[in-house]
């Protein structure tokens, strides 16, 4: 079976700096992969590599068999790869159904569509209406998304990268700055809405990674050290010293 | 959610809906009836400019407002749609072509498409400082090739045409000014319905998007270039419509229709109206084209007061007018609006000698440095002041400091009587 993502002997450096260098990882399909590692290791790089925020040095990239490293973030979007942001990423001046709304209209067909009614697309509305009834923000609807609280930005951040139906959902440190109760909340969430899908998170809390992931990869200065359940790297030597030993102290 | 608060929805809802087709019924109705009131030939001409400057300012706003490009150069479309216009004007008159004259403004639409495609695409690759700045430099172009190119722009003097020489519609001619005005008023509407629509498609919502966070729409399947060269078309589209009207209101399209001046205005309208919502740049392009005609009449330095109007806005209410009239919107609904209008009254006083002292000033500098010592007489709301006179600079000081000294208490009470208001609108929770 293929991947949904696999990547191949990918570097990326920034000048004389390198940020990734030889990223070998395959996330199989319909898994919830956590990426863990210490600030700096390129997690986020990572996330923006794959996405196509930016373009790897050299390696390959493959979305479900087919070569996505080069390609522009909406071809790659439109291959079925969605994803998140670490900071909360909304537009912000339109409401919050709106912005679920956007995020459903290409997967709907309707592209740049000037000669429909927006309001008369029975199968946007009740897409959107779904998925804001998923992330708990129908009461909120007319609400403009620069007015949420963090939390509830956070949720709708959500609910628009899992609007379009993407086969590979990636969430960048979903529940950063969140309480215990709305971790725990996003967490549930996130469980529900990414069921049958395969799932990429980056995630600094360990009671979060642990509890959600079916296999964890490290990520150290550029590398993947290394891969597996979060049984097998809960005894990893390697990961302890380089990772987890840092936070026992 | 209570059912309460849901039929309360629902109903807000429909009452919106009717507000909604009311607001356009009235609109054509009064485009219909206005002639009909002020018949005089000064106010058709007026009429026929407010309407071409609606069509072209809310051209602008596709740009601006609804997608977030700052451009510099927008005439170079009305202008070039003007010319396109002309040139077909004077060809149909001259095949005997079957084409009246109510379908030429189609012609100057298709002129500003032409050239939005023709520029857009390396226009819109990137939004922001670089767009404002490619859009200037375009603009410069066209303008500086018109004079140029005489065979198309017709050099200085531009290129005349005759509307009445096409084939006539419904026995109209289109000679007397009040028929242009009706055609006009047709445009504006069809325009202004066909734009409104256009923000309630698909691709209009994505146009907002692309203004709010162009990052993000890459991540929902959209290319943000595409969405802006769209965006570019059919603002170019409106734009030539605009400047074909033009062509035909005064039967001669120039190099001026397509240089910086009338790009300036047209940003000016929009800004001045308020971007963020449609009817903003109505707002905008009625007042500028009324100050534009009035002024032009009464002063010789009109532009100063433009460059004040404009500051003042860009300053002290950056949404435009649209948005102060629509930040009373949840006080009138949650009825606490009464208790900020004795502020106003208040204020109104002490800023208006303020305003006077400051006309007064900039008149009579603006007289006796243009007519010497010889002391021209300035008319002030029926007031005749002497620019040369120690006692007319003496009045426009007092007034200026006395005025804003005691106008500036005055805001700080309306800015108190404001924030009460809202406070019990947030209370009723009518305010988020």
């Amino acid at each position: 079976m293929t991947a949904a993502i696999e990547i191949k002997d990918v570097q990326k450096s920034f000048g004389n700096v390198h940020i990734i260098r030889d990223l070998n990882l395959s996330i199989a399909k319909g898994e919830r992969h956590a990426v863990i590692g210490p600030n700096g290791a390129g997690k986020s790089t990572t996330f923006n590599l794959i996405s196509g925020h930016i373009k790897p040095s050299s390696g390959e990239i493959r979305l479900n068999g087919d070569v996505i490293s080069g390609l522009r973030p909406f071809e790659i979007n439109r291959r079925g790869l969605s994803r998140s942001f670490q900071v909360t990423n909304v537009f912000a001046k339109m409401t919050v159904w709106e912005n679920v709304r956007c995020a459903v209209l290409w997967a709907t067909g309707h592209r740049y569509a000037f000669w429909k009614n927006v309001d008369h697309l029975p199968e946007v509305k009740r897409r959107t209406a779904e998925i804001l009834d998923h992330i708990h923000l129908s009461h909120r609807r007319d609400v403009p998304a620069g007015l949420l609280t963090y939390a509830e930005q956070r949720e709708l951040e959500i609910g628009i990268t899992i609007a379009g139906g993407a086969s590979v959902i990636m969430l960048d440190e979903p529940t950063a700055g969140m309480s215990h109760a709305e971790t725990d909340r996003a967490v549930a969430l996130i469980r529900r809405l990414t069921e049958g899908r395969t799932l990429v998170i980056v995630e600094h809390d360990m009671s979060v990674v642990f509890g959600l992931a079916d296999r964890i990869s490290v990520l150290v200065y550029g590398q993947i050290i290394a891969s597996g359940t979060p049984q097998e790297i809960r005894g990893n030597r390697k990961v302890k010293e380089a990772y987890l030993g840092e936070e026992a102290h | 959610m209570s059912e309460v608060t849901a039929a309360h929805e629902v109903k807000e809802r429909s009452e919106g809906r009717v507000l909604f087709y009311a607001t356009w019924l009235i609109a054509a109705i009064a485009l219909i009836l206005l002639p009909l009131i002020f018949s005089s030939g000064g106010s058709l001409t007026s009429f026929s400019l407010i309407g071409i400057a609606i069509i072209f300012a809310l051209s602008y706003n596709i740009l601006l407002g609804q997608t977030g490009l700052l451009s510099f150069g927008h005439a170079v479309h009305y202008g070039l749609g003007g010319f396109l216009a002309v040139h077909v004007m004077n060809a149909v008159a001259n095949h005997d072509w079957p084409i009246p004259l109510p379908f030429i403004p189609l012609a100057g639409g298709i002129g500003g498409l032409a050239f939005a495609i023709l520029v857009g695409w390396v226009m819109t690759k990137r939004a922001g400082t670089a767009f404002a700045m490619i859009s200037l430099g375009i603009g410069e172009l066209v303008a500086s090739s018109s004079l140029i190119l005489r065979s198309v722009f017709g050099g200085e003097s531009g290129i005349t045409t005759d509307r009445t020489a096409l084939p006539h519609m419904f026995s109209w001619t289109f000679g007397p000014q009040r028929q242009v005005y009706y055609l006009i008023a047709f445009w504006v509407m069809v325009s202004a319905i066909a734009m409104y629509a256009l923000t309630r498609t698909p691709l209009g919502r994505i146009c907002n998007a692309v203004r709010d966070n162009p990052e993000r729409v890459e991540f929902i399947g959209y290319d943000p270039h595409v969405v802006r060269y769209f965006a570019y078309g059919f603002a170019g589209f409106f734009a030539g419509v605009a400047g074909g009207l033009t062509a035909i209101n005064f039967e001669i399209a120039n190099a001026a229709y397509l240089g910086a001046t009338q790009s300036g205005l047209v940003l000016f309208a929009a800004f001045i109206g308020g971007t963020a919502y449609f009817f903003g740049p109505i707002l905008g392009a009625i007042l500028v084209t009324y100050l534009q005609l009035g002024l032009t009449n009464v002063t010789t330095v009109w532009q100063l007061y433009f460059g004040i109007i404009f500051i003042g806005i860009v300053m002290f209410a950056p949404g435009g007018i649209a948005r102060l009239l629509m930040m009373h919107r949840p006080l009138i609904r949650a009825g606490s609006w009464l208790s900020v209008i004795p502020s106003y009254l208040v204020a109104a006083l002490p800023t208006l000698a303020l305003a006077l002292g400051v006309i007064l000033a900039i008149e009579t500098v603006a007289h006796y440095t243009t007519t010497g010592s010889e002391g021209n007489v300035i008319n002030l709301v029926g007031i005749p002041f002497n620019a040369t006179a120690p006692t007319t600079w003496l009045a426009a000081a007092v007034l200026v400091i006395g005025g804003f000294l005691i106008a500036r208490i005055t805001w700080r009470r309306v800015v108190e009587a404001w924030d009460r208001a809202a406070g019990v609108a947030r209370d009723r929770g009518y305010l988020a």
